[in-house]
């Protein structure tokens, strides 16, 4: 489903980002990167308002030709960007939202790791913190492939 | 039979290796076990070893013991094996060489299997051999990554031997683990004999020679798993492992828990003893067993075991189960196994295993047994841990330090802590008190004390600081009435008025020829001060108990230890003058004790006197005019105190009717 997934911190670097090794990465890298510009408007359009009624979810930041990227943001200000690719047109606004949800899900489980620290990569090389975030990103990414 | 077995064979092995099918698995399996065959004899290992170093290239051949060895191992009748050697080609060439080697393998895993040995069974596809020996440790170590890996099918047959294996293969883990502690970590998903591979590579000429020593130490019970390292491993394996030893001390009690326990089932299996250790170190983070301890308490406890913080983290991943940042006590049990097996060298799951899960836990082990059982498991755990807690190892006594700091501030008094000092001194030696004294409040009371002078760890200190504030209400009576000695009186006679706010401690020295009006007016300041404590202290100290200790105090030249600081402070600008009539209170000394109310007491003040006193009749005389002028002091004390006693009880009433008043008011004023 999703081409590829990106965690990125309140300072805008990324914590976690993974795609789908079919296409050059540095394009989705980029795309994400640019998105975040989205998703700092989206934030301040709704941040007049009080941070409870400031809903997680942001919806489709902005569609490309072959892609659309979609935002979500936590209360600490954590984002989540996802690329969708345009052709699966399967995919529905509440299946995105439940996969942020997921996403969500998992990056609360590891910021209960006491070993982990805020900030820090989320990576899972040398079966370390984040295995469960990354299976869980894998297990949305898989059917793509 | 044997004539076609051995055509077979000679067909087979003659003429060049047979079709031998191997997969990946097997031919790394054989591999290693033929080196390991092989290396034994001195000889190069087989082709493809991990190391291309120890390959000899003259001689490729295993010897015969070890393959006897190993072929025993396989527990297939000897018959069995026989005819295996025979077609592997081993009997007809006369040794073995890696294609008899492999084909003996196969053979052997056919029969395990319940194929018949022929040369026809190796060629499908069959599990690997499985071997039970305990000298070979290698097979039992070779064939468990593949059940640690979660796969747990060839758990069964690892016997108690696998004591020996752990020791072993601890050896080996350690040196590998030290290094590359990531790559092993990074191969289990893939390939299980690959992670063997390299601490068998390492480890194996000195496993060899040292497995003859390793046997009797795993059919000893309690024997610490150093010792085995330190002495019993020969020459090479002993500094290496030393080293390690030293890095993972800590745990190191831990580990020999596992060693001497059987593992019944699985490595993931926590014993009884496991169990309780795990819980005691869970009550030393929180006494609370239902309770949770905090991520951040927890990471400081697991840090101290050196692992990496990768290692530490993805064990928390695995035991922290419902994912709240906090670990009951199940989740705690859970870990801690899991960094005992990491320590161990155990590969750490993919997934929680489900003798770790929380549930089964819970269910296996009931958590009642915090309070009454604890001391019977005290007395038990006590002489098992005797022997581990011999060795000394400092981070091992640290963690042991953060078991014995309850959290529980409880007042204690003075006595009480003697007492049990001194029976803890005589039954425990010093290192084993500290463990065992962590299940119980009392019992750690008494450890609390000794414990502190080992202080080297964040929990410790922490809890330390916690503890000192909170000094106990002196009750220096039942100190006093206890003391035999003047060094306690002395003890608590700076400290009491140190921890009593307020009045300055009380100056060191006096006008050296004070008379007796002086005697009087410094009384009358004691009176003086005593009216303002009398209020103060008055719901605490019955009458009784002051009227003796004001009489006593006055009237003997020991340094008695009052339970109030005016008491007190009257003592110490009394000692210069009492010293002076120490001569002549000597000898009355001995009579008023006999007067005053508390016997034990003054017979304790009496005995701190040993000087030899002069007696003269002035001497007498004076002390006699001394104690008339006490005894009034003493008399206007008292009635000073009834009549205080008095105002107390009027303004009591009062603030009662006060409060009375109030609550009727109450309800007015907030509608």
């Amino acid at each position: 489903m999703a081409v590829c997934v990106a965690v990125i911190a309140k300072e805008n670097y990324p914590l976690y980002i993974r795609s789908t090794p079919t296409e050059n990465e540095l394009k989705f890298h980029y795309m994400v990167h640019t998105s975040l510009d989205v998703v700092d408007e989206k934030i301040s359009a709704m941040g007049k308002a009080l941070v409870d009624q400031r809903e997680l979810y942001l919806g489709l930041l902005y569609p490309t030709e072959d892609y659309k990227v979609y935002g979500y943001v936590t209360n600490s200000k954590v984002k989540f960007v996802m690329v969708v690719d345009s052709s699966n047109t399967a995919l529905r606004d509440n299946e995105i939202r439940s996969m942020f949800r997921k996403l969500h899900n998992s990056y609360t489980d590891v910021m209960c790791n006491p070993f982990y620290n805020p900030g820090d990569r989320i990576q899972s090389r040398f079966v370390c913190l984040g295995r469960a975030f990354d299976n869980m990103v894998t297990s949305m990414m898989i059917p793509v492939c | 039979m044997e004539a076609a077995a051995a055509a077979a064979a000679g067909g087979g092995c003659g003429s060049g290796p047979p079709p031998l099918l191997l997969s990946e698995g097997e031919q790394q399996c054989y591999s290693e076990l033929f080196a390991r065959c092989a290396g034994a004899a001195g000889g190069g290992p087989g082709p493809g070893p991990p190391e291309a170093a120890r390959v000899a290239p003259g001689t490729v051949t295993a010897a015969a013991g070890p393959v006897a060895d190993l072929f025993r191992a396989s527990q297939l009748p000897a018959e069995t094996l026989h005819q295996i050697t025979e077609l592997c080609g081993a009997k007809r060439v006369g040794y073995f060489g890696p294609t008899q080697f492999y084909i003996a393998l196969k053979l052997i895993a056919a029969a395990q299997s319940g194929l018949p040995v022929r040369i026809e069974s190796i060629k499908c596809e069959l599990p690997l051999p499985r071997f039970m020996m305990s000298k070979n440790d290698g097979e039992i170590r070779f064939g468990n990554p593949a059940e640690l890996h979660g796969t747990k099918v060839q758990i069964p047959y690892l016997t108690t031997e696998k004591n020996s294996f752990k020791r072993m293969d601890d050896e080996d883990k350690q040196q590998e683990t030290q290094s590359p502690t990531m790559s092993p970590l990074a191969s289990p998903p893939s390939s299980p004999p690959h992670y063997q591979r390299v601490p068998l590579s390492h480890g194996y000429s000195k496993l060899r020679s040292s497995a003859e020593q390793m046997h009797p130490a795993p059919y000893e019970a309690r024997q610490p798993l150093v010792q085995p390292e330190g002495s019993s491993s020969g020459g090479p394996g002993t500094k290496p492992l030393r080293h390690q030893t030293s890095l993972i001390r800590s745990f190191s009690v831990e580990r020999e828990l596992q060693d001497n326990s059987s593992y019944l089932d699985e490595p993931w299996r926590i014993t009884e003893e496991q169990r309780e250790y795990y819980v005691n170190q869970f009550r030393s983070l929180q006494p609370d067993p239902s309770s949770f301890i905090s991520g951040s308490v927890a990471k400081n406890f697991f840090t101290k075991s050196k692992l990496s913080i990768p290692e530490l983290s993805y064990i928390w991943e695995l035991s922290d189960a419902d994912c709240d940042g906090a670990l009951t006590l199940s989740e705690f049990c859970a870990a801690f196994h899991l960094i005992v097996a990491r320590k161990n060298g155990y590969p750490l799951p993919e997934g929680l295993p489900p003798t770790l899960q929380p549930e089964y836990l819970q269910a296996a082990f009931p958590k009642p047994k915090w309070d009454c059982q604890l001391f019977d498991s005290y007395s038990e755990s006590l002489p098992a841990n005797q022997q581990p807690r011999d060795l000394n190892r400092m981070e091992k006594t640290s963690v042991k330090d953060t078991a014995d700091l309850p959290v529980s501030t409880q007042d204690v008094t003075g006595d009480d802590k003697q007492a049990l000092k001194s029976t803890v001194n005589e039954a425990l030696p010093k290192d084993v008190s500290e463990d065992p004294a962590t299940p119980k409040d009392s019992n750690s009371l008494k450890a609390r004390p000794r414990s502190r002078s080992y202080s080297s760890t964040s929990i410790e200190e922490a809890m330390k600081r916690g503890e000192d504030p909170p000094t106990p209400p002196p009750r220096p009576q039942k100190t006093h009435s206890r003391a035999s000695s003047l060094d306690l009186n002395k003890v608590f006679q700076p400290s009491v008025p140190a921890t009593k706010s307020g009045l300055l401690p009380p100056p060191p020295a006096l006008p050296p020829r004070p008379c007796p009006s002086q005697i009087w007016a410094i009384m009358n300041s004691v009176a003086v001060n005593i009216c303002i404590q009398v209020v103060e202290w008055s719901e605490q100290v019955s009458e009784a108990e002051l009227l003796p200790q004001l009489s006593r105090a006055p009237s003997q030249a020991a340094e008695s230890s009052p339970s109030k600081k005016d008491v007190l402070y009257s003592q110490p600008p009394s000692k210069p003058i009492r010293r002076k009539f120490r001569p002549e209170n000597q000898a009355t000394e001995n009579q008023e004790p006999s007067t005053v109310a508390s016997g034990p007491a003054s017979a304790a003040t009496v005995k701190p006197h040993p000087t030899v006193q002069k007696q003269s009749s002035k001497q007498k005389k004076a002390i006699q005019t001394a104690i008339r002028k006490n005894k009034e002091a003493n008399a206007v004390l008292a009635r000073l105190n009834s009549e205080l006693q008095q105002q107390l009880k009027e303004v009591h009433q009062e603030r009662i009717a006060l409060e009375n008043q109030l609550e009727q008011l109450r309800p007015v004023t907030v509608l």
